[in-house]
């Protein structure tokens, strides 16, 4: 490795940074596989030089959000913190958040790396980084398409996390039992977080079963208690295995409605309280799992608890935008349990509610839509009274429309309009002054919309969120 | 009129949205007049199939497929009957190939199948991934039918097992013969997910339908409107030929 190649990664990479800046693109890869391909040690050379370690952030749902909490809580403690903050999450998104923040000689002053890691990626970012922690969310039934199976997902990322130093920890969710299955296999010490709130029991997983065999024996698990789909007290009946018992949890949650949550934190070294400003149980095991990863690194609670409310929502996840007098909110949908949560957070309360659900079936977003049969619309059609409209939009507007007909809501109130920038108008025109549209779009659809919302000049640009 | 449809293993065998298989049949039935009643049968729970007009089985994960595979052959016997009365069966994915007659692991294990299909299914490489159109005469008049498979294995059909259809887009069963799926008396067995019945409603109405002549019914299925069912079917022979 001559120097000259060093400095052309690092120099090419920054250059084509700025212009994706320049030109309003966030998240792009392109930048980070140009780097690599220069110089194939790079991610290894930069992170080397970080002076505590690299901690990875991997899971189905909540990544980006838990990432942005748990950076947010690094930096208020006086760490300099490096962060793939756009959500770019694979080798080439981990690769170009060093890059950008490296001087124009490749030296970095940082402390940490918070890196959020696409499931099937992590392991080779793992390898490179050589992380002293890890923090995992969840495991749902998520663009299986691209992995094969539920259970391929599961051993991909028990193998990057095998990669964690014996000197490092594992933050894992107790209440996931596909989660907390990977504590077997680690090098590192395993921190568990569970939610220890019987007020925040949901009805389960229903029909979905995703996660809900016993790692041990393979027997069908039972529940004491479901807080939402398979997460919740779980044991098994045939070998006795159980949750394990958690040492950071949430002991009350109280919900501020789409406002967001009050929630309180026992650990081993004492308790604390926050209010958090994004909604839904799910944000609170977020929020959780980021807590148990900074207070396992000596944060100080008071700091965790300011860091938590003064947390902007992250990127995308219902994060409202002001169009002409209206708001209009977008929520990132991926799959059913995710998708649930958002139906259930947007229908608390009363008052009419006007939704635009954006399908697109790119690679980023799952080519398999198959999974919007998964989500509970039903929930919508048992409020049909308050939907007086409801758009489809994106490429498979026609599929979310045909879901919708089964679900129970009448035809007559969907509306199929493929083009999105069509779809937000005449959704927007139903909408009356001073109300809500939310959205709900995959990936592509969300990046999309930004992009048309940008345009028309509302919103900010979301790498300056 | 009462239908009955008999949703097997809905707690092991319920991936990629087949559950809105069973949405589209009770939907539908109603729509149509009919009074739907569902029937979840699991594991050790015991059961007539002759009562039931419709049994549907979904696709699994390969643990929760081997959970069931012992469950399912102790059922050969009432599977069998039902069969010999002409109950409709729809069988998709894994539990298309549990109806063959076995399955050869990548290992070169071979599970054995019940057998009521005469196919047969080998491990391959690599999975077959993607959107699928295919054209059958199922109900004696040309149709599409739009889907999307992701199998490993590759399925091969018997002389007594006839092609649900021609694969005009996608793999089909194992993506070298252009044949999709396996009709064998009143088994229709298909690759294709993704909610099948909601996106092709007139394979819906033909299971109905069959339940209905097998009753001996008088009742006659009406023409509904299918505006929306059409244009997701017309959108998914787009998206499938690119
Ligand atoms: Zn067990």
């Amino acid at each position: 490795m001559t120097l000259a190649r060093w400095l052309a990664a690092i120099w090419v990479s920054k250059v084509l940074i700025g212009f994706s800046h320049w030109a309003r693109r966030g998240g792009s890869s392109f930048p980070g596989r140009v780097a690599r391909r220069l110089c194939p040690q790079v991610l290894t050379r930069l992170a080397r030089q970080l002076r505590w370690g690299g901690i990875v952030v991997s899971g189905t749902n909540g990544k980006t959000t838990t990432s942005l909490l748990l950076a947010n809580m690094l930096a208020a403690s006086g760490m300099k913190v490096v962060h793939n903050r756009t959500g770019a999450n694979l080798t080439a998104g981990v690769t170009a958040a060093f890059v950008q923040a490296c001087s124009w000689t490749g030296r970095l002053d940082a402390d940490v790396a918070v890196l959020e890691c696409d499931e099937a990626a992590l392991a080779g970012v793992a390898r490179e980084v050589r992380p002293l922690a890890g923090v995992v969310t969840n495991f749902f039934r998520d663009q299986l398409d691209r992995y094969g199976e539920l259970e391929a997902m599961v051993t991909k990322v028990g193998s990057g996390l095998a990669e964690v130093s014996h000197q490092g920890f594992v933050v894992l969710n107790a209440d996931d039992p596909a989660v907390a299955g990977l504590a077997q296999q680690l090098a590192a010490r395993p921190v568990f977080y569970g939610l220890d709130d019987p007020a925040c029991a949901g009805v389960g997983a229903g029909e979905v079963s995703d996660a809900r065999r016993c790692r041990a024996c393979g027997g069908r698990l039972q529940y004491k208690v479901f807080y939402f789909a398979h997460l919740g007290l779980y044991y098994c009946p045939h070998c006795g295995a159980e949750r394990p018992r958690p040492g950071i949890t949430v002991t009350r949650r109280e919900s501020l409605g789409p406002g967001g949550s009050r929630l309180e934190f026992a650990a081993p070294s004492g308790g604390l309280g926050a209010s958090l400003a994004l909604p839904g149980l799910y944000n609170a095991y977020n929020a959780l799992a980021a807590v148990a990863c900074a207070l396992t690194m000596g944060v100080a609670a008071d700091t965790v608890a300011w860091a938590l409310a003064n947390s902007a929502s992250s990127f995308g996840r219902m994060e409202p935008v002001v169009v002409g007098g209206r708001t209009v909110i977008l929520a990132l949908i991926k799959n059913p349990a995710g998708c649930n949560e958002v139906l259930r957070t947007i229908l608390e309360g009363t008052g009419d509610r006007y939704l635009l659900i954006a399908i697109n079936d790119l690679t980023a977003d799952g080519t398999d839509v198959s999974w919007l049969w998964d989500v509970e619309f039903e929930e919508l059609a048992d409020m049909a009274h308050r939907l007086p409209l409801v758009v489809a939009s994106g490429r498979r507007g026609e599929d979310m429309a045909v879901r919708l007909k089964y679900a129970g809501l009448s035809p007559a109130a969907i509306v199929v309009e493929n083009r999105l920038g069509d779809a937000v108008q005449l959704a927007l025109e139903q909408v009356p002054e001073g109300g809500t549209l939310h959205v709900l779009p995959t990936y592509t659809a969300m990046l999309e919309l930004r992009r048309i919302l940008n345009d028309r000049g509302y919103g900010r640009r979301f790498w300056e969120v | 009129m009462d239908i009955t449809i008999c949703h097997l293993y809905p707690d092991f065998m319920n991936l990629y949205g087949d559950r809105g298989n069973i949405i589209a049949l009770q939907r539908r039935a109603s729509w149509h007049g009919l009074h739907p009643r569902v029937v979840p049968i699991s594991v050790g729970e015991e059961y007539d199939l002759r009562s039931c007009d419709i049994i549907f089985m979904g696709g699994g994960q390969d643990r929760e497929q081997r959970a069931i595979a012992r469950d399912f052959d102790d059922r050969y016997r009432v599977m069998n009957e039902a069969v010999q009365d002409r109950v409709a069966v729809l069988a998709i994915c894994g539990a298309y190939q549990l109806l063959g007659r076995y399955y050869r692991t990548a290992a070169g294990e071979k599970l054995n199948g019940l057998g009521l299909l005469d196919s047969w299914t080998d491990a391959g490489a690599p999975r077959l991934v993607g959107n699928v159109v295919v054209e059958s005469r199922l109900d004696g008049t040309r149709r599409t039918l739009v889907g999307f498979e992701n199998h490993g294995g590759r399925t091969y059909l018997g002389p007594a097992a006839a092609p649900l259809g021609r694969v005009l887009a996608g793999h089909g069963n194992n993506g070298v013969d252009g044949q999709e799926g396996a009709v064998q008396g009143t088994i229709i067995g298909t690759y294709l997910h993704g909610a099948l019945l909601p996106k092709n409603p007139w394979l819906a109405d033909y299971l109905l339908g069959q339940a209905l002549i097998r009753r001996g019914a008088r009742h006659q299925l009406g023409a509904l409107d299918d505006t929306l069912e059409v244009s997701a079917h017309q959108a998914a022979i787009r998206r499938a030929r690119g």
